[in-house]
């Protein structure tokens, strides 16, 4: 059932927003277990929610277009009075006397937030495996990761322990545990939705986005959180796109660009490396359905897509070690004491914060040292103008482009936890959204040679969301 | 430059950084309120505690101030960016400062002070206050104390960093640039300059050379100064020790210093090789300040009097240099000056009433009455002595100055009566009249002011001496 019947029907009193809820907490109950997509279950607030929902339609009222759905908050969304850790020990125990603007507009839409989900700490892996409180498991297959950052919000909705779910997407955080797991993924336009109240890791690339397990679902979310907020400087002036509308219009006449550098292969010395054959044929299956359907498929060059890893792991480090400073233990979260101030700051962040992070900061540290700024942070800036410009030049050919989402299926639990580099090369096709502002989002398409989920990346130009819906809709009907 | 021979053979070089609060409703970047005073951590919010998942908003008032301030300062107002500024100190809330780098608002642009002379003004660029620490036990010095307590309702407060060129050259340079960069900052409503309360600090870059040589010394910067004296002591102190390092054969360390208003002397807080490596970097949760012509030309439009306008305005007026004017402008009294003139009073007895009688402020008193005042006076029908008790009454309660002057009953003598007194006193004191029409210059002068003195003592200070002395110029010419 979809979302949008769910709501219709709670909304017109056929079915109670609490059976709804009891429903998903059903599904928690007999698999989270398994799973861990969850850092906390709000079993009692989500009833207690669903009980006043009920009421007020009882009345007469009508919450809104998400009425009594159940949504699952990655735990580094804050919400008021209800534990935010990111993952970490570092913000174990802190309750944020404010809700995030995204948050704000899913309880003005009758939304019930159900629980806050696991991720990599302070959203800074590929696999939810650097979360401080246990890795999240594939519920598709539990030997296997479900990506990450937002592993726990992806697996929420594969696993049916929420129809919709909020992640965060700085690098491919959304869109590579979504192709994992078999969920659609998307990250918005950079501005399309506040940050207000998302913890910060690389401020200008950071965005928040909806997992669902349809498109439509994704794309009703998207216009419930998406629109201007005046509490986020860097948010767009405009209100939320209507996605819902276009959704059915196809893509007839469209023309479409598969990023030659994300797509590997023997012959196509100027790509990326790893990218798995089996993803590779699905998403130039993807590609012909795109083409049965109407649109004009060619292969398209954005030449400097290759560096946007190197370039992304020196910028949102920077960010990060600046965003993640005020973790001192003076104000809120853990704090280890220490003979001094200083002794008090070291203490704290070496107990509270993981090695990922730590590597992070440090890398981060460095890139922004007197002396080294130029060669580094100044220098992956100007490959990220490079990025910009090379999209900026794809886009007068192509009104969308085409690419895996991850460069394999889900891998092994365990299988890179001690191999950074491997880690990073999961984002290596969803990181030159981030760089470039774009929209982007991951269809599943099909499965890998081993049986799990393909997800296929369409990527659009800045704020135009529709357009990426419209073939993301055509391509979930055409799945194999 | 009064105090430029200080240390003979020696030029001190004077750079100032005044960091004043911007008088706003509400902090930087948020909405809590920008209030001095009020309980510890009342004035707060999520982003003024830098809050996981709180962003800055920029408060669009704090940006007109500082515009208000470059226009006042003459600088060119440029598109700018806020970076951050990352270290790490219990008092500031996200452990990095927003503040601008290298794109500040405001760049180059000029300061006039009272006697004419220009400093250059660097730049002056917007950032955000930290909280206040009280450090608790162990005499207050935080390395001894047993705890520390923090107040955030400083912190986010919007300041204007306000940094000069090294043109300054002796401490009453300094002291004069000081005052009317407060002056500037106070008449155009941007902070309201006061350095007891903190909301105005001075930072001060010293180095000294040899006299006659072009490069500069090697700087120390000395912070802590919270007053217009110590900003003196601290610069001379400072000036000294330099000068000594290097008259004893060693050379000066750049360093950062404390200035200790108890021992009047400086102390090394830390040497160039400890300073911090800020990191600076883009803030990417706020976008560019692209202030458009038509703001600025609104902003320009609406700029009151600077005190440099009203110090020329009165100079013409009173047909006198700008510098003789400082005084009353700086006491506020400018426009009641330049209205007394434009009524037809005298401008140099209106400028020495201000300067004399009128430090404690006008009270009810009124350009009109003013004029009427000094015009009496100088017309003759009141001494000056009388002119001052009549001055007073209309502070204290207004009204008019013939009125006052009869119900003390200072009457204009009769300048026969005055004659016949004048005559009767050269008869009574015939030595003192013999000194007086045949003495050099200098007996004359005493011997007037005897005379003189006693036509005040027998007229009980109701006599013009103006007259009188001409009547003892008129006596002695028929001698």
């Amino acid at each position: 059932m979809s979302v949008r019947s769910t709501a219709a029907a709670v909304r017109a009193g056929e079915r109670s927003a609490l059976s709804v809820v009891e429903e998903h907490l059903a599904a928690i109950d007999a698999h989270e277990d398994e799973i861990h997509a969850f850092n906390l279950v709000l079993a009692d607030e989500s009833l207690a929610r669903a009980e006043e929902l009920d009421r007020r339609i009882a009345d007469g009222g009508d919450p809104g277009p998400l009425a009594g759905v159940p949504v699952a908050l990655k735990d580094n969304l804050c919400t008021r009075g209800i534990d935010t850790t990111c993952g970490s020990r570092i913000l174990e125990g802190w309750r944020p006397p404010y809700d995030a603007t995204a948050v704000e507009r899913l309880a003005e839409a009758g939304a019930v937030v159900i629980g806050k989900t696991n991720c990599d700490e302070f959203a800074m892996g590929s696999s939810t495996e650097n979360s401080a409180f246990g890795p999240t498991l594939n519920p598709l297959d539990t030997s296997r990761v479900p990506g990450g950052s937002s592993g726990g919000s992806a697996a929420a909705v594969a696993a049916g322990f929420a129809p919709l779910a909020l992640g965060s997407d700085t690098g491919g955080s959304i869109r590579q545990p979504a192709a994992l797991c078999g969920t659609v993924g998307v990250k918005p336009t950079y501005g399309r939705v506040s940050r207000y109240g998302l913890v910060a890791f690389g401020s200008s690339l950071d965005q928040i986005g909806p997992f669902a397990a349809t498109v439509e679902d994704a794309a009703l979310l998207l216009e419930v959180i998406g629109g201007h907020d005046p509490r986020d400087s860097t948010s767009i002036p405009e209100a939320s796109p209507d996605l819902l509308g276009v959704l059915g219009q196809g893509v007839e006449g469209l023309r479409i660009g598969i990023i030659t550098e994300l797509m590997g292969g023997p012959d196509r010395a100027a790509s990326v490396e790893g990218i798995a054959d089996d993803v590779r044929a699905r998403v130039e299956q993807a590609a012909e359905a795109l083409a049965t359907a109407g649109a004009t498929v060619e292969h398209a060059s954005v030449p400097s897509t290759i560096y946007g890893l190197s370039a992304y792991y020196l910028i949102a480090p920077a960010e990060a070690s600046s965003n993640l400073a005020r973790f001192d233990g003076v104000r809120f979260g853990l704090r280890v004491d220490g003979d001094t101030a200083p002794e008090m700051n070291t203490a704290t962040r070496t107990a509270g914060f993981g090695d990922e992070v730590k590597r992070r900061i440090m890398l981060g540290t460095y890139a922004l040292s007197a002396g080294y700024y130029d060669a580094y942070y100044g220098r992956s800036q100007k490959v990220r103008t490079l990025i910009q410009r090379d999209f900026a030049r794809a886009y007068e050919t192509f009104d969308l482009l085409l690419s895996p989402t991850a460069p394999t299926t889900a891998f092994p639990v365990g299988e890179r936890t001690d191999d950074p580099m491997m880690m990073y090369l999961a984002d290596v096709c969803t990181i030159p959204s981030n760089l470039a502002g774009h929209p982007s989002m991951s269809v599943p398409f099909g499965t890998g040679d081993d049986g799990l989920p393909v997800g296929v990346q369409v990527l659009a130009p800045a704020l135009d969301e529709a357009t990426m819906f419209r073939a993301a809709a055509v391509l979930e009907g055409a799945a194999p | 430059m009064s105090d430029q021979a200080l240390i003979p053979g020696w030029e001190v070089v004077i750079g100032l950084e005044v960091h004043a609060e911007l008088a706003t409703v509400t902090k930087m970047f948020s909405s809590a309120l920008n209030r001095f005073g009020g309980e510890p951590n009342t004035n707060i919010d999520p982003v003024s505690l830098g809050l996981p998942g709180s962003l800055p908003v920029l408060n669009e008032k704090a940006v007109e101030l500082a515009i208000r301030v470059g226009l006042a300062l003459e600088c060119v107002i440029q598109p700018s960016v806020f970076s951050r500024k990352n270290y790490f100190y219990p008092d500031m809330p996200k452990d990095f400062q927003i503040s601008q780098y290298d794109l500040p608002i405001n760049g180059v642009g000029s300061l006039e002070l009272p006697d004419g002379r220009r400093i250059g003004i660097e730049r002056a660029h917007l950032e955000e206050d930290t909280g206040k620490s009280t450090h608790v036990g162990g005499g207050g010095r935080i390395h001894e104390a047993g705890h520390s307590l923090i107040d955030y309702n400083r912190a986010g407060v919007p300041l204007i960093e306000i940094v000069s060129a090294p043109d300054m050259r002796c401490a009453e340079d300094a002291r004069a640039y000081v005052s009317e960069l407060r002056a500037i900052l106070v008449a155009i409503g941007a902070s309201d300059g006061k350095m007891e309360e903190g909301s105005m600090r001075v930072d001060c870059n010293v180095s000294v050379r040899r006299e006659g040589t072009a490069g500069l010394g090697t700087r120390c910067e000395v912070k802590n100064i919270n007053s217009l004296r110590s900003l003196g002591r601290a610069i001379e102190y400072e000036a000294r020790r330099q000068v000594d390092l290097i008259e004893s054969g060693d050379e000066v360390e750049q360093q950062t210093r404390h200035w200790n208003e108890d021992d009047g002397r400086t102390h090394k807080l830390r040497s160039k090789e400890e300073a911090y490596d800020y990191r600076y970097f883009p803030e990417p949760d706020l976008v560019p300040v692209e202030p458009s012509d038509e703001w600025i030309a609104e902003v320009r439009a609406a700029l009151p009097m600077l005190p440099r306008e009203r110090r020329r305005r009165l100079a013409d007026a009173a047909g006198v240099e700008p510098s003789d004017t400082a005084l009353t402008v700086e006491r506020g009294m400018d426009d009641l000056a330049v209205d007394a003139i434009a009524a037809g009073a005298d401008a140099a007895r209106v400028l020495v009433h201000i300067a004399n009688n009128l430090a404690d402020g006008v009270g009810k008193l009124t350009a009109a009455p003013f004029a009427a005042l000094v015009a009496m006076e100088t017309g003759g029908d009141l001494t000056a002595t009388q002119a001052k008790s009549v001055l007073a009454d209309l502070v204290a309660s207004g009204g008019d100055p013939a009125t006052h002057a009869s119900t003390h009953g200072f009457e204009a003598m009769d300048t026969s009566e005055l004659e016949a007194l004048v005559d009767r006193l050269i008869a009574d004191h015939p030595d003192d009249w013999a000194g007086f029409v045949g003495g050099d210059d200098k007996e004359r002068k005493k011997k007037a002011g005897f005379f003189v003195g006693q036509v005040m003592k027998a007229t009980r200070g109701q006599a013009d001496g103006r007259i009188v002395n001409e009547l003892l110029a008129r006596r002695s010419a028929e001698a």
